[in-house]
């Protein structure tokens, strides 16, 4: 199945694009997607304590399961205000 | 000339109570906004953020802002949920704003109205504390010799230790 990776602030700064679309197997989790893309950039792992997730624009849990079509954001953190 | 759908009477443009948008506030639409017909209402509080010149010993030259923008709306609207529900005569809204932001300018405006001060302070201040601990959004700093990602806290709506310290220094 296809998932589409969004990353944010730093995190798209290392990876070198804010969007990435990724084949992963089924069934799979945000770890799961998380996993294959660190694998691919390695200076990502830094985050994987203090980082938030979502599925589909919600905030989720790493065990979150991900569907086909779904969009998988992983997010530094945040600074507004 | 726009039809009638989202003026008000009068012909003013509706604006919504919670945005994030790349276009300049105004504070005073927001919260003209918020006390329409609040004729019970004896106070309104409103919080700006501006970008300042300085950070942690930079200089600073600008902000850019960037969002998760269907989760950062998502966010605020909870954000909004909770202060009601902590103080319910609140009226309350919030925009933030993204992109480009020069010294001076203001990122955020909050606006609360309640029959009361005591909310409207309380849940002006509990709102603005809410936007740092859950809403995705980053400040890019530009500074005199380089640039910097600026990171607070791990972004976690359910961390009930979070909330509490936010209600915490809201009703200090």
């Amino acid at each position: 199945m296809r998932v589409t990776v969004r990353l944010f602030a730093r995190l798209r700064d290392l990876a070198g694009t804010g969007e990435i679309e990724r084949d992963v197997a089924s069934p799979a989790t945000v770890r799961t997607v998380w996993q294959g893309l660190v694998g691919e950039i390695p200076a990502l792992q830094a985050y994987e304590q203090t980082m938030s997730v979502a599925v589909n624009a919600d905030y989720a849990k790493m065990s979150a399961a991900v569907a086909d079509g779904d969009e998988v954001a992983f997010m530094p953190p945040v600074s507004g205000g | 000339m726009d039809s009638g759908a989202g003026l008000r009477p009068g012909g003013r443009r509706a604006v919504p109570l919670v945005a994030v948008t790349p276009e300049p506030l105004n504070l005073q639409a927001l919260t003209e906004e918020v006390s329409l017909a609040a004729s019970a209402d004896g106070a309104v509080t409103s919080f700006i953020g501006l970008v300042r010149d300085h950070n942690q010993g930079r200089r600073v030259s600008y902000l850019e802002y960037e969002a998760y923008e269907p989760l950062a709306l998502r966010a605020l609207h909870l954000i909004v949920d909770e202060s009601a529900a902590v103080w319910p005569t609140a009226r309350l809204a919030v925009h933030h704003r993204i992109g480009r932001l020069d010294i001076g300018e203001a990122s955020i405006i909050i606006v609360a109205a309640s029959p009361h001060r005591a909310e409207a302070f309380a849940a002006c201040r509990y709102m603005i504390e809410r936007v740092k601990q859950i809403v995705p959004i980053w400040k890019h700093e530009h500074f005199d010799g380089g640039d910097v990602w600026l990171e607070g806290a791990t972004a976690d709506p359910g961390d009930e230790a979070a909330r509490d310290k936010a209600r915490r220094i809201a009703c200090a």
